[in-house]
C-alpha cells in the first residue's frame, strides 16, 4: 500500500490514533487547572466575571473530556492489535502503568467530575471548589502514569529479562526512571500553554469582531500572563530535558541537530536550517551558527556533541524528520515567548485589548500549543527509533504480524471515521467558543448527575447548545 | 504459596466482561431495535431510558482491556492480534454510536435522522463483531512461541458469523425487555409484541450454538458430556429452559419488570455455559490463565489499585441506577 511496509503502516496507524487522542487530554489537563484557578478567584473576590468564565469554559472542558474518553477507548486496544510482540514482552511493565491511568480516570468520572459539571447549585461552594481541584489533580495523576509508562520505554530501568520477557523488579525505579521527571514537567507545562493559547485566541477572536466585555478581556489578560511567565519556564525545562536526552539517548540528539561527523573534532555549530539526507550521510543546504551547538548542549566552546556517524546506520533515527519537528516545536515556543513579551509591553502602555496586529497574532497562535505538543512528541518518539524500548527491543521486533493490506484498510477507516466524528466534535467546540461567555451564566445550572439525563460519564451532555445552525446565521454574522 | 493472583485477576476480568455484556447489551439492543420504533418521539424516549446509565459500558470495556494487558499480557497480545479486524471494526462501531448518542440530542430536527442512522449502524456493527470475536475466541487460536500463529482471516468462519447474528438477537431481546421495564403506553405495547418472537429466536440461536460448539470441539464435548460433569452441569440447560418459559409467560401477561430479569438470568446462564466450556483457558484451546499470567510483581502491583477503585465504581453505578429507577415518559425530555 503506497509502497509502505506493514511495519511503517502499523507505526503510521498508531501515530495517527494517538496524535488525535493526545490533543483532547492536553486541552483537558490545561483547562482543568485553568478552571480551578477561575473558581478559586471567584470564591476569593466574588467578582462575577470569574464565575461567568468558569461556566463558559466548563462546557468546552466537558465536550473535550468526552472526546478524549471516546478516542481513548481505541488506545486501550492498539497496543495489543498493532504491537502484540511488544505487549507480550513488556506488558508486565506497560500494562500495570496504563491500568493505573485507566483506574484514575474512572475514579474521577465516578466522583468529582459529576460534582464539578452538575453540582454548582447542589453542593456548597467549598465542596464544589474541592471537586474542581480534585479533577485538575486527577488529570495530572493520569499524566503521571502515562508518562511513567512512556519514559520507561525511553530510559528503561528497574527490570530484568527472564525467559524472554520483562519482569519488574523495582517499581519505584521503573516509574521514576531517568527521563521521567523532565518529560512529565515538559508535557504538563505544554498542556497549560496549549490551553492558555486556546483561551487567548478565543478572546482575541471576540475582541477583533468588536465583541468586548469584561469576561473576554479577563480571558486575554490571564492567557497572556501565562504566556509571559510560563513560556520562558518551558524553554528552560525543555533545555534540561534536552540535556537529559543527550546523556541517555545521544543518537536522538545527533539526529535532532542533523550533525553527522566528529572526525575533525572541535566544537559543533548549531544548524538553523538544512536538509539531513540519510542516504548521503550529510545535512545539505545548511545554515549554521558556529560553536552554538556545543554551547547549548555541552555548555562548552570546544567539546563536540554526538554525531550520527558514531552510530551504525541501523541504529540511527530518521534525522530528516526529527530535525524539522524539533525546529517547529522550538520556533513555536519562541513565538510564544515573543507573544508574552509583546503582551507585557502593550499592557504597560494600556493597549493590550486594542492593538489589532497583536490580537491577530494571538488569534493565529491559538493552535500553536497543540501543534508544538505534536511536533515535540514526533521528535521524541521518532528520535527513539529504531528502538521501541531504547536499547532493549527494536520496533521491528515489536510489531504484530498483520499484512500491509489489513493495516492499510483499517488505517483508511480510522482516518475517515476520526475526521468525521471528531470533526463534528471540534466544530461544536468552536461554535461554543464562538458564542462567547454570557454574563450571569451559571445561575440556573445544576440539572444533572447520577440518575439524571445528564451524567458525568457523558460529559458532552454538560453542554446543551444545539450543534446545527441555520445557514443564514453564519453568513449574517460575517456581513 | 499464598494467594493465587492469576485466579483473582481472572475473576475480576470475567466479572468485568459480564458487567460489560449486561450493561452495554441492553443499550446496544436499543440501537438494534431503533428501526422498529415508530417516530422520533418514541426514539427520544428509548434513548432517554439509557442516557443516564449507558456510560457504564465504556468503563468496563476499557477496564477489561487494561486489566487484561496488566494481568495477562500474553492473552492480550495473542487475542487482540488474532482478532485484529473484528476488534477494530467493533471499536469503530462504538465510536460512531457513542458520538451519535450525544450529538443526536444537539442536532436540528432536519439532521437528526443522520445521527439515528449512525446510532443504528454503530450498534449493529459493534454487536455483530463482538459476536464474531466471541465465536472466534470459542474456536481458539493457534499459538507458537508465545505469538499468534494463524492467518489474518481465521476469525471469519460460518460459526463466528453465526455467533455475530446470535449476539444481535440476544442484545435485541435485552433492549426489548429493558424498554418494557422502563416505558409505558404504545412503546411498551410494541415491545411486548416483538418480545415473544425475539425469545423464540434467542432460544433457537442458543440451541444452535450449544450444539455446534461441542460437535466441532471434542474437548468441550468431553467437558460437558462425561460423567460426573454431566450431572453437575445439567442445571444449566434446565435453568435455561425454565427461564425461557418464565420469560414467555411474563411477556404474555404484560409484566413490566420480570421479562428483563429473566433475560438477565438467560444471559448469565449462557455466560456460565461459556465459562464451563473454556475454563481455565484464557487463550482457547490450550493456554491457561496461569500460563498467560504476568509476573506476580505486575499482578500484585495492579491489584492494589483495582481493589481500591473497582468497589467505588460499583457503588457509584448502583447509586446511578437506584436514583434513575422508574418509568421514563415523553415528558422527561433531555435538555
Amino acid at each position: 500500500m503506497f509502497g509502505l511496509e506493514a511495519l511503517e503502516l502499523a507505526r503510521v496507524q498508531f501515530a495517527f490514533t494517538i496524535s488525535f487522542h493526545i490533543i483532547f487530554p492536553a486541552i483537558t489537563i490545561g483547562l482543568a487547572s485553568f478552571l480551578a484557578v477561575l473558581e478559586g478567584l471567584w470564591l476569593k473576590t466574588r467578582r462575577e466575571v470569574y464565575r461567568d468564565l468558569y461556566h463558559f469554559w466548563l462546557k468546552i472542558f466537558a465536550v473535550n473530556f468526552g472526546m478524549g474518553v471516546v478516542s481513548g477507548i481505541v488506545m486501550a486496544y492498539q497496543f495489543g492489535t498493532n504491537w502484540s510482540a511488544f505487549s507480550e514482552f513488556a506488558g508486565s511493565v506497560t500494562g500495570p502503568l496504563l491500568a493505573y491511568e485507566v483506574l484514575t480516570a474512572f475514579f474521577l468520572e465516578a466522583g468529582f467530575l459529576g460534582v464539578m459539571l452538575f453540582g454548582w447549585n447542589r453542593v456548597g461552594p467549598g465542596l464544589h471548589f474541592f471537586s474542581t481541584i480534585m479533577v485538575a489533580v486527577g488529570t495530572l495523576i493520569s499524566t503521571f502514569w502515562i508518562l511513567a509508562s512512556n519514559s520507561w520505554m525511553h530510559t528503561p530501568q528497574g527490570h530484568e529479562i527472564i525467559d524472554g520477557i520483562v519482569v519488574p523488579v523495582d517499581w519505584f525505579a521503573i516509574i521514576f526512571n531517568p527521563s521521567f521527571p523532565y518529560r512529565l514537567a515538559h508535557m504538563a507545562i505544554a498542556a497549560f500553554l496549549a490551553a492558555a493559547f486556546m483561551v487567548g485566541a478565543s478572546a482575541a477572536w471576540h475582541l477583533l469582531r468588536g465583541n468586548d466585555n469584561p469576561a473576554i478581556r479577563k480571558m486575554l489578560s490571564m492567557a497572556m500572563w501565562m504566556a509571559l511567565i510560563v513560556a520562558p519556564i518551558q524553554a528552560l525545562v525543555g533545555d534540561f530535558h534536552g540535556l537529559n536526552t543527550l546523556e541517555h539517548q545521544p543518537a536522538k540528539i545527533a539526529a535532532m541537530e542533523g550533525h553527522w561527523d566528529n572526525s575533525e573534532g572541535g566544537p559543533t555549530p548549531l544548524l538553523l536550517f538544512g536538509w539531513p539526507d540519510m542516504e548521503r550521510e550529510e545535512t545539505r543546504f545548511k545554515v549554521e551558527i558556529p560553536y552554538l551547538g556545543s554551547l547549548i548542549l555541552k555548555h562548552s566552546m570546544t567539546e563536540p556533541i554526538p554525531a550520527l556517524k558514531d552510530f551504525p546506520p541501523e541504529d540511527r533515527p530518521n534525522s530528516t524528520i526529527v530535525f524539522w519537528t524539533f525546529r517547529i516545536m522550538v520556533a513555536l515556543g519562541l513565538l510564544m515567548i515573543v507573544t508574552g513579551l509583546w503582551s507585557f509591553w502593550l499592557r504597560r502602555r494600556g493597549r493590550l485589548f486594542e492593538s489589532r496586529p497583536f490580537l491577530r497574532l494571538v488569534l493565529y497562535m491559538g493552535p500553536s500549543g497543540l501543534v508544538a505538543i505534536l511536533a515535540g512528541w514526533f521528535t521524541t518518539e521518532i528520535g527513539r527509533q529504531p528502538w521501541v524500548i531504547y536499547g532493549v527491543m527494536r520496533t521491528a521486533d515489536a510489531v504484530s504480524s498483520h499484512s500491509a493490506e489489513q493495516l492499510g484498510l483499517t488505517l483508511a477507516l480510522f482516518v475517515l471515521i476520526y475526521f468525521a466524528v471528531f470533526g463534528v466534535g471540534c466544530v461544536y467546540v468552536l461554535r461554543l467558543i464562538g458564542k462567547g461567555p454570557v454574563p450571569h451564566e451559571g445561575k440556573s445550572k445544576g440539572t444533572g448527575g447520577p440518575g439524571e439525563q445528564r451524567t458525568p460519564a457523558r460529559p458532552i451532555s454538560a453542554a446543551d447548545e444545539a450543534i446545527a445552525h441555520e445557514h443564514g446565521d453564519q453568513l449574517g454574522e460575517r456581513n | 504459596m499464598g494467594i493465587d493472583l492469576s485466579l483473582i485477576w481472572a475473576v475480576i476480568i470475567i466479572f468485568g466482561i459480564m458487567m460489560y455484556v449486561v450493561m452495554d447489551g441492553f443499550d446496544l439492543g436499543i440501537g438494534i431495535l431503533f428501526p422498529f420504533l415508530a417516530d422520533s418521539s418514541e426514539r427520544d424516549v428509548a434513548m432517554n431510558t439509557v442516557a443516564p446509565v449507558w456510560d457504564g459500558n465504556e468503563t468496563w470495556l476499557v477496564l477489561g482491556g487494561a486489566g487484561l494487558f496488566a494481568a495477562f499480557p500474553l492473552a492480550y497480545s495473542v487475542i487482540l492480534s488474532a482478532l485484529y479486524l473484528p476488534i477494530i471494526f467493533m471499536l469503530m462501531g462504538l465510536i460512531f454510536r457513542g458520538v451519535a448518542f450525544e450529538f443526536r440530542f444537539k442536532a436540528s430536527a432536519a439532521r437528526q435522522h443522520i445521527w439515528d442512522k449512525a446510532f443504528i449502524g454503530g450498534s449493529l456493527v459493534a454487536t455483530f463483531f463482538q459476536g464474531v470475536a466471541l465465536g472466534a475466541f470459542i474456536h481458539g487460536f493457534p499459538v507458537v512461541d508465545r505469538a499468534y500463529a494463524g492467518g489474518p482471516l481465521d476469525w471469519l468462519t460460518p460459526f463466528s458469523v453465526f455467533c455475530g447474528i446470535a449476539l444481535i438477537v440476544a442484545y435485541a431481546l435485552l433492549g426489548c425487555t429493558w424498554l418494557i421495564m422502563k416505558t409505558a403506553g404504545d412503546l411498551q405495547k410494541r415491545m411486548h409484541d416483538i418480545g415473544i418472537p425475539l425469545v423464540w429466536a434467542v432460544l433457537a440461536v442458543t440451541g444452535v450454538v450449544s450444539l455446534w460448539t461441542p460437535l466441532t470441539h471434542p474437548d468441550i464435548a468431553e467437558r460437558w458430556f462425561s460423567m460426573p460433569n454431566l450431572i453437575f452441569f445439567m442445571p444449566v440447560p434446565i435453568l435455561v429452559l425454565l427461564c425461557t418459559f418464565g420469560l414467555l409467560r411474563s411477556i404474555a401477561r404484560y409484566a413490566h419488570y420480570s421479562p428483563f430479569l429473566f433475560t438477565l438470568a438467560l444471559i448469565f446462564l449462557g455466560y456460565s455455559g461459556l465459562g464451563i466450556s473454556l475454563w481455565p483457558n484464557i487463550i482457547p484451546p490450550s493456554v491457561t490463565i496461569w500460563e498467560a499470567a504476568a509476573p506476580p510483581q505486575s499482578q500484585g502491583f495492579t491489584l492494589v489499585g483495582a481493589l481500591l477503585i473497582i468497589p467505588l465504581i460499583l457503588m457509584y453505578t448502583a447509586w446511578s441506577y437506584y436514583v434513575f429507577r422508574g418509568k421514563v415518559s415523553a415528558e422527561d425530555g433531555y435538555h
